[in-house]
């Protein structure tokens, strides 16, 4: 092994050399939105059950961040990311339990699946939001 | 590498017993968490208002507080083995199991100080 002069092989192409479906950005995706709510999620999460469990102070610090610096803005990039990544994240989700079952891996099913979920996420966001904003 | 006995290998079970430990947990998790992550979104998108007396007077209830106990349970545990995989693809040697030390301190920790503030809102109601 150690005896053998090193020949150059030739190296498999890289993930970025191939075509990139669908479906390998919303596995991907699944990972990074379920990590980012693991993350800032559960740090906005706690902070928010602390401050109200704290008394109206702290309660008001909590929406002063959230709602009132540079025109609430970290309440909304925070409040919009966590709503898409959780709908995106419980879309991929019921795909993986349909998956899960061996369904739905024929290469058009399984594209068409893939789509429905960034479909499914970014309406049931927008709809959310429209609703606390303005449906009220 | 053995695959356990001919038993143990009809019966889908590794040579510990707990091969699919993780695996089910995390589909476990998943569907509580469906259930309780919906209805937290909607709880809160039904909300009059988001105000310090509104929110706690809200949480003060326990048809409030015990679900979202139980989703701090569920989710946390479900965000714990998540990260714990994030940590096994990407991080090795020595630095994977410090990280994995500081996932259950920070799943610990988070998940004890989300659940006393529920029980003190639960168990104070809301002071005027």
């Amino acid at each position: 092994m150690a005896t053998k002069p090193p020949v150059a092989r030739p190296l498999s192409p890289h993930v970025w050399h191939v075509r990139w479906p669908i479906t390998m950005t919303v596995s991907i995706v699944h990972r990074a939105t379920g990590d980012g709510m693991a993350t800032v999620g559960t740090g906005a999460f706690v902070w928010w059950l602390a401050a109200l469990a704290g008394g109206k102070d702290s309660y008001a610090t909590f929406l002063h961040v959230f709602t009132q610096f540079w025109g609430g803005a970290i309440g909304y990039v925070v409040g919009i990311g966590l709503t898409l990544s959780f709908f995106q994240h419980m879309a991929t989700g019921i795909r993986h339990f349909l998956l899960d079952t061996g369904a739905g891996y024929e290469l058009k099913s399984n594209r068409i699946g893939a789509w429905l979920t960034v479909i499914g996420s970014v309406t049931l966001t927008a709809a959310f939001w429209l609703y606390l904003l303005g449906g009220k | 590498m053995g695959n356990g006995t001919n038993l143990g290998r009809v019966r889908g079970l590794g040579s510990a017993k707990h091969g699919a430990h993780h695996w089910w947990h995390q589909r476990l998790t998943a569907a509580a968490n469906l259930v309780l992550m919906l209805w937290f979104m909607i709880a809160i998108a039904q909300l009059p208002a988001y105000d310090y007396a509104t929110v706690r007077n809200w949480v003060s209830s326990a048809w409030v507080a015990i679900p979202l106990i139980l989703l701090v349970a569920s989710v946390f545990y479900h965000f714990r083995l998540g990260l714990q995989v994030l940590i096994e693809d990407y991080i090795h040697d020595e630095l994977q199991v410090v990280l994995m030390i500081v996932l259950n301190f920070f799943t610990v920790g988070t998940a004890a100080v989300a659940i006393f503030s529920i029980l003190r809102i639960a168990f104070t109601g809301t002071p005027a």
